[in-house]
């Protein structure tokens, strides 16, 4: 492995300190994806900055107004235990379907929403056309194997898929990333947190040198309670998505009051369905027709690669079905 | 961290770095680089080689131990990161002598061939029937909402949870036999 040297953080300022006039400096907490990138050659951090050690950013805590926060150093088999966690269920299952046992024991929330894609022309080595691994190099998955890539929002710059399950989950929650940096603190909103690829596709999220995660914290929502995550993959446990949904609705009797869906393994980010949303207020959750179509508003824009164009139609079905699913526990 | 940076730093190695830690029960300093996993630390350093090295990627389980107690692939984890940490390899699961319930289920109920993944698929058993004790849920859990009991461990429940172990020998239903059998027990 590529040698770096390794430090401990005490305070969240020095750490942000450090990192703010050091490139060559890199976070580590799980460490479960980093490790993998150095191991691969896709990351070279000469210094890493051991952050587990910063005090008040490992807890859950449900807040008074409803709001759910969750410690950026929080590993996810703790949050996923959590019993205010399990409330949402489309927030525990789509820490369940992460990764392994062992992994979510080491992973931790920050760290998460940073992983970096699977896309196998980024992880499996040096020579390889990449723009994100190599910035100007071309991107060998655009007209190479692209079954596990994008249809949505995908430029000629990158096409890969953004790997996370929670990332999906927490889209559709509306969840805020609380970051720390040389200016204090802000609140990202997750729907702008993930960027698309456009011709910078180096960069997944808009955090700059300098930023700490310090916490994720979800609004409170009628919908979070009759929710769920589906994942659908190549093998049943164990594996990135190729397609998955977060569902979460609200309801009177059948009648939808209203939805929310975001897509995993579409896109560059998670995937909301904005269009959908609008077109399932109002429609009644034994309509399977009006479900369908209103889900389809959302794929006008689809844009299948050459091998992947089995996503556009199961995507809408894995919507249709963590909605149903979702629609059971209201 | 862009693979664009300078290639003439790896040839700069930084200092060894000294870490106490607790393996099986004993207390050890040991001096390592910063980018030795837990993995080559134990094998190499403290000639444990029960844990085994196989993708060395955090794809197989072959390298689980446990850190204070919890699973965890030893090859994905820094030797430098565990100061104070108390790790458990295969090594140290049985006692004065006598195998770990799960060990014996595993020659009792023949779960393994070629014997590569097994002690990563007995560190990772018998942590994860810890898990359901502690009434975690599994993403085979229909109901994510409810305490999950131990006696609400299938077999269904056993493969999701153990999915992270791979047996290319695939000696599965005699695994998943076995940890049934030792947390029926338990």
């Amino acid at each position: 492995m590529h040698p770096f040297s390794l430090s401990r953080a005490s305070t969240a300022a020095a750490a942000i300190a450090a990192h703010a006039q050091d490139p060559a400096l890199a976070f580590i907490a799980g460490g479960t994806d980093l490790l993998g990138l150095i191991k691969d050659r896709a990351a070279l951090p000469e210094r890493l900055l051991d952050i587990n050690g910063l005090p008040d950013m490992a807890g859950v805590q449900a807040l008074p107004d409803g709001r759910l926060r969750l410690g950026a150093l929080a590993c996810m088999s703790d949050v996923a235990a959590h019993a205010a966690v399990r409330r949402v269920p489309v927030l525990a299952e789509a820490l369940l379907s992460s990764a392994s046992g062992q992994l979510r024991n080491m992973a931790t929330i920050g760290g998460n929403i940073l992983q970096r894609t699977r896309c196998p022309y980024f992880r499996d080595g040096d020579g390889l056309a990449c723009n994100k691994r190599q910035p100007g190099s071309g991107c060998a998955a655009r007209h190479g194997l692209n079954r596990g890539h994008a249809i949505f929002g995908w430029s000629d710059a990158c096409v890969a898929a953004h790997a996370s399950d929670l990332a999906v989950a927490f889209s559709a929650l509306d969840a805020n990333v609380i970051v720390r940096g040389r200016s204090g603190e802000r609140a990202i909103p997750f729907s702008v947190f993930h960027r698309l690829p456009d011709g910078e596709p180096e960069r997944d999220t808009v955090i700059e040198r300098g930023d700490l995660i310090m916490a994720v914290e979800l609004p409170a929502r009628e919908e979070a309670r009759a929710s769920h995550y589906l994942k659908l993959r190549d093998r049943q446990s164990y594996e990135f998505a190729l397609v998955s949904a977060a569902a979460a609705v609200a309801t009177d009797g059948q009648l939808i009051r209203s939805a929310r869906l975001a897509l995993g393994g579409v896109a560059h980010k998670p995937w909301r369905l904005a269009a959908a949303e609008s077109a399932l207020r109002h429609a009644r959750l034994d309509d399977v027709e009006t479900l369908r179509s209103a889900i389809a508003a959302s794929f006008a824009d689809a844009r299948p690669l050459a091998h992947n164009g089995f996503k556009v139609e199961l995507a809408q079905r894995v919507a249709l079905r963590a909605l149903q699913t979702a629609g059971g526990r209201a | 961290m862009s693979s664009r940076t300078n290639p003439l730093a790896a040839l700069v190695e930084p200092e060894p770095v000294s870490v106490d830690l607790t393996v099986n029960g004993k207390r050890l300093r040991i001096a390592v680089e910063p980018r030795t996993t837990l993995l080559d630390a134990l094998r190499e350093m403290v000639s444990l080689t029960g844990t085994k090295k196989s993708c060395d990627r955090g794809e197989c389980g072959a390298c689980t131990v446990h850190v204070n107690g919890r699973r965890v692939l030893s090859c994905m984890t820094l030797a430098a990161m565990q100061e104070g940490k108390r790790i458990t390899t295969i090594e140290g699961l049985q006692e004065q002598g006598r195998l770990h319930p799960l060990q014996a289920a595993f020659m009792e109920h023949d779960g393994l061939q070629c014997g590569f993944c097994t002690s990563g698929q007995i560190m990772s058993g018998v942590a994860m029937i810890e898990e359901a004790k502690a009434g975690w849920p599994s993403a085979a859990t229909a109901d994510v909402t409810r305490p999950f009991a131990p006696a609400e461990l299938s077999k269904a429940e056993i493969r999701e949870r153990m999915s992270g172990n791979l047996c290319r020998c695939a000696c599965y239903p005699n695994i998943v036999d076995a940890i049934a059998d030792a947390a029926g027990r338990g």
